[in-house]
């Protein structure tokens, strides 16, 4: 009983103040919003999207990287002979198209609006998620699952991760969507009572990750349900999943929204 | 001639030219399995792999005592070869797996049944295409017990948790249990026909993705084989650091896994502190490389993140703090009448069936088999400094809980070793281009247990076969056997004991 009391007392409390207060500090190497200086670019080089595993970039006539197939590895800043483009340590990514997800110099990830107000009526305080793996390997699922713990209590904003779709108003989907959990994937949804939310977290849910083109997947969660909040990034940080899903929920000022 | 003398002999993480390989008659095949295995040889890898004039086996047989892998092949079977199984079950899921993908029938297989419903990988016109029709996942027949009372309990493939997917039949008598049997192969994407013809600019993604939270582990397993097919290793400052990020994978899983092992028995104080703490290691390799995964750290010819000596103090000063946390939350578990009772006695599986289901890792390790690749069959930095083998005996949860523990205090202890001697040198070095008509298998203990790669390059150095094998294809049986006689409701909690990866079983 003592013990208990002073590991109680050692562990403190360590639930992080976001979004009231700051940010928790990103590691110096984090991989987050890309940086690009198209300026830099040498004429004609596509050197940066040849060595880009999913085909994200495309770097003729405008460099662009599509953040939903981008696995965040930075082999094309490895590659780029002039520095043109980097990864910055921004973790907002999400966005509520697919459109939304492709950067260039002028224009960053246009990040996810909030829902309209019948909708935040209706999920704002109270919003349950079923979880579903189609495919995933466990990364994604990792740090969806990382949210319910002390340091980002997710309840606190009302939302929580349920056992039931029957208990849920939507999904969050990890995963390239394999054949094999399309089926699974379509029943769950159609368990959800409408109106619902589907949210697909990491590369693969978004666009199909390394597996992207392969015939065993579906190139992510919307080739089978409509997708709400696109959560790029493999996996996304935590803190990344978590700004998407409180940029849903309107839980984040406008003014943290500007870019 | 015996046909287990005939087994060509390298080190794990070293390659041979494949006509160093002996092309065995069947009747050796099947003694040198069989030998190999009343030896106390286990089997690491037995697949098909397409060749011109049809498919052929290939069997690797780790010999844990002379730190060495055996490696033979046969002609090809045509389209059956006698099953080994009743006499050998650790190869079961193996001679399963060789139908799925070669269609090659293992005659005599007692529970011939699809591993990952994945459609038959076949050979047309020299290349590898995948054929429309597939069985539907989770439809197949399942192993009934019928009697008056007897009822049948399904869950999966979505669960209530955030985990993967996978399909549990399970035979019940009120709520005790007689049979379980687990059908996979809902997560399959196809990773292994992804491979062949690489390696290119995706393969070390696929690798990397094969189980997500056992990046560094298959990333190095996948690394090793490079290196050793073009003749090279990985410098010793790289392997030093892919030595630390290979133990705070296994850190962060075992931490968190007992916080999970406590959530299940109700025993919040520790469910609650580890699920933070798993996330401070977690930190730790995002602050090496930038991804709390280690993605992109581990690469050919060593790794691709240094540390500097003001680095080096703070993780040190960070895995201090963790693991004194850590500390503090797990030994509550063994002061906890409530958390032991529903431990000890548990999902027990005894050491003649560990041995003889093959299995590995803290799974093995819990049922008393002193097996452990990296000691037994140490690459990269594991070749110089050595981290004890952490063994306990009853065979249940508390066994495969208290393992872990020690093996976090043994993985602390390593690292902080390795943070204080990091090696001088360069961290990365150019590695020659792969070597034509080789074969190379790599055996690296991720936190999970034994990952075992094998690769086969064709004439022009391009993966012809590239075989991917996780802990958990060898364990995912031991899960069903522990079920036997328990309560349903213990299911979770045996499950978590072993935690295994669905996505890498399906690949």
């Amino acid at each position: 009983m003592f013990d208990l009391l002073r590991t109680r007392a050692r562990q403190g409390h360590r639930t992080i103040s976001f979004p009231h207060g700051e940010p928790p500090e990103l590691p110096g190497r984090f991989r987050g919003h890309p940086i690009i200086d198209q300026s830099r670019c040498a004429e004609g080089c596509t050197q940066c999207a040849d060595a880009c595993p999913t085909g994200a970039i495309s770097s003729l006539p405008v460099l662009e990287v599509d953040l939903g197939k981008c696995l965040f590895c930075a082999e094309c800043a490895t590659a780029c002979p002039t520095g043109a483009l980097s990864y910055g340590g921004d973790y907002r990514l999400a966005a509520g198209t697919r459109e939304d997800l492709r950067v260039t110099q002028e224009q960053g990830v246009r990040l996810a609006r909030a829902l309209d107000a019948k909708s935040r009526r209706l999920f704002g305080r109270s919003l349950k998620f079923r979880q579903v793996s189609a495919g995933g390997c466990n990364g994604c699922e990792s740090e969806v699952n990382v949210l319910s713990t002390v340091v980002w209590d997710l309840g606190r904003f009302g939302v929580q991760i349920v056992a039931s779709p029957r208990h849920a108003d939507g999904l969050i989907v990890t995963g390239p969507v394999t054949e094999n959990m399309r089926l699974a994937l379509q029943q769950t949804y159609e368990a959800v009572a409408p109106p619902k939310l589907v949210v697909a977290v990491g590369a693969c849910a978004v666009a199909g990750g390394p597996y992207i083109d392969h015939p065993e997947v579906h190139n992510g969660a919307d080739a089978v349900v409509p997708v709400d909040l696109y959560v790029p990034g493999c996996p996304p940080h935590p803190l990344t999943i978590l700004d998407g899903l409180l940029r849903l929920l309107g839980r984040i000022e406008a003014s943290k929204t500007e870019r | 001639m015996s046909g287990f003398g005939r087994l060509a002999r390298a080190k794990a993480g070293s390659s041979l030219p494949r006509a160093a390989l002996p092309c065995l008659e069947w009747a050796e095949l099947e003694d040198a399995l069989l030998c190999g295995v009343s030896l106390g040889l286990r089997v690491v890898a037995y697949f098909a792999a397409e060749e011109p004039g049809g498919a052929k086996l290939y069997l690797v047989l780790a010999d844990d005592a002379g730190s060495e892998v055996a490696i033979g092949t046969t002609r090809s079977p045509g389209t059956e070869f006698p099953s080994l199984t009743p006499r050998c079950p650790q190869v079961h899921l193996f001679e399963r797996e060789i139908a799925e993908q070669y269609g090659i029938r293992p005659a005599g297989h007692p529970w011939l049944k699809p591993v990952r419903f994945a459609p038959a990988l076949l050979r047309r016109n020299g290349a590898l295409q995948v054929t429309a029709e597939s069985l539907a996942p989770g439809v197949i027949d399942f192993y009934r017990v019928e009697g008056e009372e007897v009822h049948e309990v399904g869950v999966g493939p979505v669960h209530a948790g955030v985990i993967e997917p996978g399909h549990f039949r399970f035979q019940c008598h009120g709520e005790e249990v007689f049979h379980l049997e687990i059908s996979l192969g809902y997560q399959h994407r196809g990773v292994e026909r992804a491979l062949i013809g690489g390696p290119d600019r995706r393969s070390v993604h696929y690798l990397e993705t094969v189980a997500g939270d056992t990046t560094i582990g298959h990333c190095t397993a996948y690394c090793e084989v490079l290196e050793s097919l073009g003749g090279s290793q990985a410098t010793a400052r790289g392997a030093a650091l892919r030595g630390i990020a290979l133990e705070l994978e296994r850190l962060a899983n075992h931490v968190g896994d007992l916080g999970a092992l406590a959530g299940d028995v109700g025993f919040l104080p520790t469910a609650s502190y580890c699920g933070r703490l798993r996330g401070d290691f977690l930190n730790l390799t995002a602050e090496i490389c930038g991804s709390r995964f280690g993605r992109g750290l581990v690469r050919p010819g060593g790794a691709q993140f240094d540390l500097d000596e003001a680095m080096v103090a703070a993780l040190q000063e960070r895995l201090d703090r963790a693991f004194t946390d850590s500390r503090a939350a797990i030994e509550l578990l063994w002061g906890a009448p409530s958390v032991m009772e529903r431990f000890e006695g548990t999902g027990v599986v005894p050491r003649e069936v560990a041995l003889e289901l093959g299995l590995n890792g803290p799974a093995a390790r819990a049922s008393g088999l002193d097996r452990d690749a990296r000691r037994d069959h140490p690459s990269g930095i594991f070749r110089f400094h050595h981290i004890p083998v952490a063994i306990a005996d009853s065979g249940d949860v508390f066994a495969r809980a208290f393992v872990r523990w020690l093996e976090i205090q043994r993985s602390v202890t390593f690292v902080g070793e390795l943070l204080a001697a990091l090696p001088r040198g360069p961290l990365w070095r150019e590695v020659a281009s792969v070597g034509g008509s080789r074969v190379a298998v790599s055996l690296v203990e991720g936190w999970r247990g034994e990952i075992c790669h094998v690769a086969l390059t064709d004439a022009a150095g391009r993966f012809e076969r590239y075989k991917v094998i996780d802990p958990s294809f060898h364990n995912w049986n031991a899960v069903a056997y522990a079920l036997r006689g328990q309560q349903i409701s213990d299911f979770p909690l045996c499950n978590k004991s072993f935690n295994l990866s669905y996505c890498g079983h399906d690949l």
